[in-house]
């Protein structure tokens, strides 16, 4: 069995797309109570991407801020860091705001929750909403997503990768068999 | 001891080495009363006695270490006369001379008299006890050498000490001189020595250590030997450790001055670089040197400027050992490794032969202490050592009370098989096991 | 006692911080480029992060050091884990206790770290060999102190965003100083130039053999300082003199004191550091240790930063790994990440 590209640059498009709207009918407060939050690394450009199809649709130069969860893990040790530990960047407050969490692949829910963990040591923000990609399931947290691109059924230990054309040079979600890695630079 | 037998003993067809004599030959060798009784190819054997066979063994006179510390009295946790002569005997040792510095130091003839009592209760081979040069070895005032002399002190030495003041030292060798007995020298300017932990130098340096110059050896040696050439005395330089010394030494014997001087297996062996290794197990006072002065050392040995090849065995504690490098002491065990590193570090490389190997382990270490052994003459006392010179073991740990060595682990040649001291038998192992001839 | 060797860089991953010698360039950029989110948590009003939770810091100081412990010891609750402290004056130490009894006794209070000063070098190394706990020195004799050294280069490279080609100076006591070794190790693994410069009697044996041919050796100050980026002056042991290491602290100063005039000498945007605490009109002007180019209040800042960052990567049960994951990139990441911090 050999990894199997699932998603193409023209299917992540129309699903953010999708997923703007879905926002859009989902959240009533004024445009000005909204920011997004990218999860490194690949929710960061995602939410990039998410804010331009929302400016389209009315909702014009969202702020986007960034967060790096390493230190908020609750695995500390127990597996390698990422070898870049990036910046967290949230250039605004978020006390009060409506947070759109993004991150691009939904699996266990740990991240989200370590995310939801540094998030509020920043502010009470007045909502927080997850942005997802795809969903792969197998939570191991009562954590779902409020907005999601692609729900893939996987096997627990199949993996799935996001690539983007910020990061990895092509836009595609594949789908690789345990062990396996598709179209990996890094 | 154990109990001498009257059975005759033959050594049958060993390598028979006695520098001494000169004499390194296939000989028969026959032990009757506590005495070499008689010498000669294809012996028979005696009526009644047992024949050990010696084929491929060296027979060579008991080595003697003129430099052992057995921690009695004072510090007999870490050793005893007891323990320390049974890891001598485990050595192929079989005369030990014991240094004074214990607690409180042999600075007198009672001093003398019990390491004399306490060898004769519990000793396995002879021990012939030094005492101090001065009182307390506080280096300040002459203790009576005269007394200990006369009590059986074989050498005085305020070892662990170098006797600091030149005019001290100059009375105290003629003084000595008076008596016949020689002083033993610890090489060692105090004031460049300081607070000083490990050889000076890059690995010094690195590791953080305080240093210790070479010119604290070498210029304690010039004094000392200079002080010599002024009163005529012989000095002993015992434990010398660098280039320098080797060269002042080596010149001094050229210009006659009465000099002789020991090195330690460890010297000729190791380099500073082996407390990278083993910590506190590398170090010793005077400390583990460069590449240079190893060889050195061992080209004194080779060309007799060092004339004695002595361990500086210095037991200590496991507890006082794992500590900080600095807080730590100086000193590490060495009797039961004398002659294998001798074998496979100066032997087996060619550096010496058996019989100029021997000579420095058993022969001159007796004459600069003019003891009555280290030769095999028909008459002489049968202080013997039988080495299997081929068979190679792995050192894993020692008879003595303490274990502070860097040689655990390593795989040496030339261990002793069979130990005699006056033809009893101390040290035996299976395979030379005496049958009778009958 | 198994005491392990220092020279080869290890291949395994490192259970214990014991120097900067030991460490790669890799590894060394590693914790940098962690100490920069770290010290970025500093902006926020929450500075904690739950990164250590659970896990227990012991703070073991055979010598005094308030600002050493009180730096490892919020770096220790910035992460969330809890910390012990433990100073030789009021401890078993003055009843006999043994260093091995007394690191041992922490061990069964199962702690994760030891974070260790002790006036006898090698000592970290020591109790590093006897205990399963990860040993952090935290400065041992005058063998090393490598988060003070860590800490200096992650000031210098927050600066000067590069280390390759500086020219480092550094003044005073290297004879007896720690923070000069762990200093020459880093600097001059990640490619800088450094002067030792002192009184000749204050400069320890072969230097230069250990550290190799990026290293010189001068007693002349000015022309130490000619062309320097950085000048580390290191804190002079005013008990040196009785060792007549140098005739008078008067002496010293005249021809050692680093002082505005002479810092002209140097390029003219030339970093000044101190690790502290400072014997103002001694080693250093007052008017230079607050002048424009002194970084030493940063140093105390990036301190915090760097020894968070290097209990979060020592934590894990391995310790700091050989080889970074994605080495490479994160090598370039430390220059890249650091260039972008202008």
């Amino acid at each position: 069995m050999t990894a199997k590209r699932l998603y193409n640059e023209n299917d992540i498009r129309s699903a953010l797309n999708e997923m703007a709207q879905s926002l859009v009918a989902r959240v009533s407060v004024p445009k000005s109570q909204w920011v997004l939050v990218g999860i490194h690394r690949r929710g960061v450009p995602l939410a990039g991407r998410l804010a331009a199809a929302l400016d389209e649709r009315g909702f014009s130069s969202l702020p986007v801020g960034s967060l790096d969860i390493t230190f908020y893990r609750d695995d500390a040790g127990a597996s390698p860091l990422d070898p870049v530990v990036q910046d967290t960047n949230l250039p605004f407050d978020v006390a009060g705001k409506t947070v759109i969490l993004v991150d691009d692949v939904l699996f266990s829910g740990r991240t989200i929750r370590c995310a939801l963990d540094e998030l509020m040591d920043f502010g009470r923000p007045a909502r927080v909403l997850l942005a997802v990609l795809v969903d792969r399931g197998h939570r191991e947290l009562p954590i779902q997503a409020d907005v999601v691109g692609k729900t893939i059924p996987t096997q627990r230990d199949e993996r799935v990768d996001v690539h983007l054309s910020e990061m990895d040079g092509e836009d595609a979600v594949w789908l690789s068999p345990p062990g396996e890695r598709k179209g990996k630079t890094r | 001891m154990t109990p001498s037998t009257s059975v005759p003993l033959l050594i049958k067809g060993g390598r028979l080495i006695d520098p001494a004599h000169n004499r390194d030959e296939v000989l028969d060798l026959v032990v009757e009363g506590g005495r070499v009784a008689r010498l000669g190819k294809n012996v028979t054997p005696p009526a009644g006695a047992h024949v050990m066979e010696a084929a491929g063994m060296i027979v060579a006179p008991g080595l003697v270490d003129i430099h052992v510390h057995l921690r009695e009295p004072g510090q007999e946790g870490a050793e005893t006369i007891e323990t320390g002569t049974r890891s001598a005997a485990a050595g192929g040792i079989t005369s030990v001379v014991a240094m004074p510095n214990t607690q409180p130091a042999i600075d007198s003839a009672t001093g003398i008299r019990f390491v004399l009592r306490r060898a004769a209760e519990t000793a396995h081979i002879r021990v012939w006890p030094s005492g101090s040069i001065t009182l307390g070895r506080a280096g300040e005032k002459l203790a009576e050498i005269g007394g200990m002399v006369k009590a059986g002190a074989v050498a005085v030495t305020d070892d662990g000490n170098s006797v600091p003041d030149a005019q001290l030292l100059r009375r105290a060798l003629e003084y000595a001189k008076m008596f016949d007995v020689t002083v033993m020298e610890h090489s060692e300017d105090k004031s460049l020595m300081a607070d000083g932990v490990m050889n000076e130098g890059p690995l010094a340096t690195r590791l953080g250590h305080r240093g210790i110059p070479r010119q604290s050896e070498s210029i304690a040696a010039g004094r000392n030997i200079a002080l010599a050439a002024l009163t005529g005395a012989h000095i002993h330089l015992t434990h010398i450790s660098t280039r320098e010394t080797v060269d002042l030494v080596r010149q001094a014997k050229k210009k006659g001055i009465t000099v002789t001087a020991d090195c330690t297996p460890h010297h000729f062996t190791l380099t500073e670089e082996a407390v990278v290794r083993c910590g506190t197990n590398a170090k010793m006072n005077p400390p583990l040197r460069a590449e240079e002065d190893r060889r050195a050392i061992i080209e004194g040995l080779k060309d007799g400027t060092i004339d004695c090849i002595a361990s500086d065995h210095a037991p200590h504690s496991r507890a006082s050992k794992e500590q900080e490098f600095s807080a730590a002491p100086f000193g590490i065990v060495g009797l039961e490794t004398l002659l294998p590193l001798t074998v496979t570090q100066l032997i087996e490389p060619g550096h010496l032969s058996w019989i100029e190997a021997i000579r420095r382990m058993a022969t001159n270490p007796a004459k600069v202490l003019s003891l009555p052994v280290g030769d095999l003459a028909e008459g002489s006392p049968a202080d013997i050592v039988i080495i299997n010179p081929v068979e190679e073991r792995t050192v894993t740990g020692f008879s003595s009370k303490s274990q502070n060595s860097p040689f655990l682990g390593w795989t040496l040649r030339g261990f002793a098989q069979v130990v005699m001291v006056e033809g009893r038998i101390v040290l035996r192992r299976e395979a030379l096991r005496p049958v009778s001839a009958s | 006692m198994a005491v392990s060797a220092g020279r080869a860089e290890r291949k395994n991953a490192m259970k214990d911080l014991l120097g900067l010698e030991s460490l790669s360039a890799e590894q060394i950029g590693y914790i940098l480029d962690v100490a920069r989110p770290m010290k970025n948590l500093f902006t926020r009003s929450i500075k904690k992060v739950p990164a250590l939770r659970g896990r227990t810091v012991a703070l073991l100081f055979f010598e005094p050091s308030t600002r050493t412990r009180s730096s490892f010891e919020l770096a220790a609750k910035r992460l969330s884990a809890d910390t012990l402290s433990f100073t030789a004056s009021t401890s078993s130490v003055t009843k006999g206790e043994s260093l091995l009894d007394t690191a041992k006794t922490y061990e069964a209070m199962k702690v994760d770290f030891l974070v260790m000063r002790h006036a006898a070098s090698g000592a970290p190394e020591l109790v590093a060999s006897a205990v399963k706990a990860h040993v952090i020195n935290a400065g041992d004799g005058s063998h090393e102190h490598p988060t003070q050294g860590l800490l200096d280069i992650f000031t210098i490279l927050e600066k000067k965003r590069k280390i390759e080609g500086l020219k480092v100076v550094i003044l005073g006591d290297i004879l007896h100083s720690r923070v000069a070794r762990s200093n020459l190790w880093g600097l001059t693994k990640l490619g800088a130039h450094v002067t030792v410069c002192g009184p000749s009697t204050l400069i320890p044996a072969g230097l230069t053999d250990v550290f190799g041919p990026r290293v010189t050796v001068s007693t002349d100050l000015e022309e130490a300082l000619d062309g320097a980026d950085v000048i580390n002056v290191l804190r002079l042991q005013r008990e040196r003199q009785q060792g007549d290491y140098f005739p008078t602290l008067r002496e010293y100063t005249e021809l050692f004191g680093l002082t505005t005039d002479r810092l002209r000498q140097a390029k003219p945007d030339c970093l000044v550091l101190h690790p502290g605490p400072m014997n103002r009109g001694l080693e250093i002007s007052s008017e230079v240790a607050d002048g424009p180019r002194s970084q030493i209040l940063d140093q105390v800042t990036n301190g915090i930063a760097v020894r968070m960052a290097v209990l979060h990567l020592f934590a894990g049960p391995e310790g700091l790994p050989a080889t970074v994951p994605d080495g490479k990139q994160t090598a370039k990441a430390v220059q890249t990440t650091f260039k972008a911090l202008s």
